[in-house]
């Protein structure tokens, strides 16, 4: 179970090392003469760099509260997915050549050399782990997994060890702006055609602005959101929000990426990729950055995109132009997720929403780990798809908010070729899921992240076939009343609405629940 | 990386068989890729692959279904502009077995 190798092209696009093409399944990875001395001296290096790295090595005490926890673990059964094991295959390498008791007892002391062997198997298991944290929500020590694998997959790349369907994004996104390699002018005709259903929906033609300086706000979402379905139904829900609201805002063809699969490869690219962000909004004369539902995209946000890149103080704090609330979280990034931004205008009743055209749903939401385990976000999607949906049920406790399943194929994961894997990752998610569906008949799996879109669709056609997978805007775009806009005859899906036939006077905000507060975060 | 020896001409392939050189592409070779799957290309698959390559020669990308749909909507009729008619015709995926016919790189990313 593995994704192909990274291939030559795509590694000089950025110039990283050892560009050749390459194929796991081969005894020969066509490895530079010196490759221990590179690993090693790339693990010296992070050691001292990175305090946290050291740590990590030295405290764990293998008490194995993180062993049952992972995705991968549950869903293969192979003990060196138990996060404590993953994260033995580096500690041995460590306690050889960087601890005094593994260089004088060796194996006695858990350590072992760095062969052949073991750099093939660091590799492979590098490459099974979603970097999901999960594990670490249970770790007694605040030890994170995920951190161990960041390292291990920044070693590998020294080497250039890579796997294809995260440099392809990467090269892609290096050279033109987006992980699909969508140019500028693709961008716009994919843009028409979304507006163009968007007016066969509602009768209302939308003409969104690319790379206009001056505008208020500048957008940023994946670019799964414009180019795969069901994305695509979110990203026309943000088109058609943001017409409504009259927002002053303008789109990318720079930073037309908001996830950054550099995050997998290693921390400088990561912070290359992500530069191109503020970049644009300074080149535009923007106030602040909005941001579209993606998952990974928010922990680079929103924990380490200030430090990288910032400061950021040629932006203004974020303030909703419609209720004036300033998002204090965002203080130091200046960038807002959607879905505080929804959430807040909703709690304003800003938004004229009729929730009966999502009645054929019933609703489950399912937390990305990026924007739980690392931002908190629990109660704004939870607020929102409460307001626009008259069906909501929760997945079991243990398997939501912080203690939320991964999709199975997060971090880059999403090749074909890798399909058992992500299928036997998805299970524990798929099983949570399957219980709602056979106690409440859910049929849609509703989330914040387009890696989820993609990755979701998969694995619920395999596990529990009919089941639906969709963005949460999709859900606010169905239910949002738009000023002008003639009668629905469908969801944003094209399928019939399964609604009484009278429209009702709606007041703007009557159906959002108004006791329930927009989350913690927002000052409202 | 594996070739096929094809009219005499060496062609690369990458792992899924996918055209490494975009420019070795025939419609020959269309027909040589499906019929090593067992499959016969009919004028309403030629349909799919020519918009394929048409968009990909002013777009540098595969179409998304959306517009890919429409396009076979508005040149097939409109009952024939769904993805189901799609599937009928290429049972692996439209974006993934009629864009290796068509000579196209397979999309990366969160798709």
């Amino acid at each position: 179970m593995f994704c192909w190798g990274a291939k030559a092209k795509s590694l000089n696009a950025v110039g990283f090392p050892n560009a050749r093409d390459w194929n796991p399944t081969e005894e020969d990875w066509k490895l530079p003469e010196n490759w221990q001395e590179i690993f090693l001296e790339g693990m010296r290096e992070r050691l001292s760099k990175y305090r946290s790295f050291r740590l990590f090595m030295d405290i764990c005490v293998r008490c194995g509260a993180c062993a049952d926890k992972c995705h991968f673990f549950i869903g293969t059964g192979d003990p060196k997915n138990m996060p404590v094991l993953r994260a033995e295959l580096l500690r041995s390498v460590y306690r050889r050549y960087f601890t005094k008791a593994g260089k004088m007892f060796g194996k006695l002391a858990g350590a072992r050399d760095l062969d052949l062997k073991v750099l093939k198997e660091l590799w492979y298991y590098a490459f099974q782990c979603t970097e999901c944290r999960r594990c670490s929500v249970f770790c007694p020590y605040g030890i994170d997994t995920a951190e161990i694998t960041i390292i291990v997959r920044e070693l590998l790349n020294l080497l250039g060890l890579n796997i294809q369907w995260t440099m392809g994004p990467v090269a892609d996104c290096y050279m033109k702006g987006n992980h699909l390699g969508i140019e500028p002018h693709t961008m716009v005709n994919i843009f028409e055609t979304m507006c163009d259903d968007i007016e066969t929906l509602t009768g209302i033609k939308i003409t969104p602005s690319f790379n206009r300086k001056g505008a208020e706000i500048l957008f940023v979402t994946p670019s799964g959101d414009f180019f795969a379905d069901p994305g695509t139904y979110t990203c026309m829900g943000y088109l058609m929000l943001f017409h409504e609201l009259g927002l002053d805002y303008t789109w990318s063809t720079y930073a037309a990426e908001g996830g950054n699969f550099g995050f997998f490869t290693s921390n400088e690219m990561a912070k290359r990729l992500n530069s191109k962000i503020y970049a644009e909004a300074k080149r535009l004369g923007v106030k602040w950055i909005l941001g579209g539902e993606c998952g990974h995209m928010w922990r680079v946000m929103n924990q380490y995109m200030d430090t990288w890149n910032g400061p950021a103080d040629f932006l203004e704090v974020p303030k909703s132009p419609v209720t004036g609330t300033v998002f204090e979280n965002a203080r130091s990034t200046r960038m807002t997720h959607i879905i505080e931004f929804t959430a807040d205008l909703i709690r304003h009743g800003k938004l004229k929403l009729d929730p009966r055209r999502n009645d054929h749903l019933k609703v489950t939401f399912h937390d990305s780990c990026n924007t739980s385990r690392a931002m908190g976000i629990f109660e704004e999607p939870r607020y929102v798809i409460k307001s626009v949906c008259n069906h909501f049920y929760e997945m079991p406790d243990g398997t939501t908010r912080e203690q939320t399943f991964c999709c199975g194929s997060g971090s880059g994961f999403n090749a074909g070729e890798n399909m058992e894997l992500r299928l036997r990752g998805g299970l524990p998610r798929a099983n949570a899921v399957k219980y709602v569906r056979d106690k409440y008949d859910v049929n849609m799996l509703a989330n914040i992240c387009a890696i989820d879109r993609a990755a979701l669709t998969t694995s619920m056609n395999y596990w529990n076939p009919g089941m639906g997978v969709t963005g949460v805007h999709e859900l606010v775009a169905n239910a949002l009343i738009m000023t002008g806009e003639k009668k629905r005859e469908t969801n944003m899906r094209g399928d019939p609405l399964d609604m009484p036939v009278e429209e009702p006077e709606a007041e703007a905000g009557a159906a959002a629940p108004a006791d329930k507060a927009a989350g913690g975060k927002a000052n409202v | 990386m594996p070739t096929i020896d094809f009219q005499g001409k060496q062609i690369e392939l990458d792992e899924d068989g996918y055209l490494v050189n975009l420019g070795d592409w025939t419609p020959d070779l269309a027909t040589h890729l499906a019929t090593g799957d067992g499959m016969t290309l009919t004028e309403s698959h030629w349909e799919v692959i020519n918009f394929l390559r048409d968009y990909y020669a002013k777009y540098q990308i595969a179409p998304m279904i959306k517009i890919l749909v429409k396009e076979i909507a508005k040149s097939m009729g409109p009952e024939k502009g769904n993805t189901k008619y799609l599937y009928e015709l290429y049972p692996a995926g439209p974006a993934k077995q009629a864009c290796r016919y068509a000579g196209l790189p397979k999309p990366t990313g969160c798709v």
